[in-house]
């Protein structure tokens, strides 16, 4: 019996071996990152227009619970952070707090041309894009973007979850 | 009643303060001096053939090299009950930005004349809580004045600094590959 399942090893994708019926020999890179990336739990912040597409994004037309993205209203709760829409200069310090707030590990969508480069508002109160205070992980164009290009950044976050290394281990 | 009937009463009723009326597209805008604002006020909020209980908006204009009075402080009013309305226009110089608060008449006055002293440094006198409403308290300048610059003063907001050096602070604890 041992002999004949041990013979049975399928790969089923690069680095990914099932032994049927349900034993799955992985890497411990691969499964945390599956995970992490299976459930990102977004915080809900918006600032603007953007956050209107975002909420769409989010009602059942678009879907985001299908893909594992349920909205937390708690930063203590949240795996990312979506900046949608403009960040001015009065509300940078409240978008900082919340970021330093979150638990590793965490990552930032910049969402619509004002959180990623101020937009049209190159103006006296307006941040010229919020990576000047934020590591942003994903920049999402459009203004503001459609709940297909939102949903399209998220799945680039997802893909750039999966790539990383050792980010389980003690933090260094 | 006709808007140029309203501002007919306001000349009646006070003939030294009116300068001016001028209707634009059966609109009218009375041009009044500054000093009796809360009295006139008052008057057409108090008057039962006027009756302007609804004070729609109260905001400021720069006439910068235009106007030899810099300022204007202009007021939008509405009768719900009569469905009639005017419009004053508040005519402030630069060296004295000053007139009286109307929030002892409306009380949403309140904000709108925050906003206006924000935007534009007028101040009203006898405001209940007069103290800026959109940028933040510590801010210099008032950024819809025509001589502010568009980008912003060459000194950075001391509060946007502080972000920005508590981010450079916190980047050694980011994730590094």
């Amino acid at each position: 019996m041992l002999m004949d399942t041990a013979v049975n090893l399928v790969e089923v994708e690069k680095g990914t071996m099932i032994l049927p019926p349900n034993i799955i020999i992985t890497s411990m890179d691969r499964l945390i990152n599956w995970g992490r990336s299976s459930s990102l739990w977004p915080m809900t912040f918006g600032l603007a227009c953007c956050a209107i597409e975002m909420m769409t994004t989010g009602s059942s037309h678009y879907d985001l619970d299908r893909m594992g993205i349920i909205f937390r209203g708690s930063p203590r709760q949240a795996d990312f952070m979506i900046v949608a829409g403009t960040v001015t200069k009065k509300m940078s310090g409240i978008v900082r707090r919340v970021y330093d707030q979150m638990p590793e590990p965490r990552y930032v969508v910049a969402m619509g041309s004002c959180a990623c480069s101020g937009g049209i508002f190159n103006t006296y109160s307006t941040v010229q894009g919020c990576d000047s205070f934020l590591p942003v992980d994903v920049y999402i164009p459009g203004c503001p973007p459609r709940p297909e290009a939102l949903l399209e950044g998220i799945i680039k976050l997802q893909k750039k979850i999966k790539g990383e290394h050792f980010r389980w281990s003690r933090w260094r | 009643m006709e808007p140029l009937q309203i501002a007919d009463k306001i000349k009646e009723k006070f003939p030294d303060e009116v300068l001016n009326v001028k209707e634009f597209r059966g609109q009218a805008s009375v041009i009044l001096k500054k000093d009796r604002i809360l009295e006139i006020c008052r008057h057409l909020h108090d008057d039962p053939d006027l009756y302007f209980d609804y004070l729609v908006d109260v905001c400021g204009v720069d006439y910068a090299g235009k106007k030899e009075k810099r300022f204007e402080v202009v007021y939008h009013l509405y009768s719900i009950k009569h469905r009639h309305s005017v419009r004053l226009k508040a005519e402030v110089s630069e060296s004295a930005p000053e007139i009286d608060s109307v929030t002892a008449v409306w009380d949403g006055a309140n904000w709108h004349e925050r906003e206006c002293y924000d935007m534009f440094g007028i101040i009203f006198s006898g405001h209940p809580d007069f103290r800026r409403i959109l940028m933040p308290e510590d801010w210099e300048g008032h950024p819809l004045r025509k001589d502010y610059p568009v980008k912003g003063t060459e000194k950075e907001w001391p509060g946007f600094k502080a972000v920005l050096n508590r981010a450079k602070r916190f980047k050694e604890f980011e994730w590094q590959e």
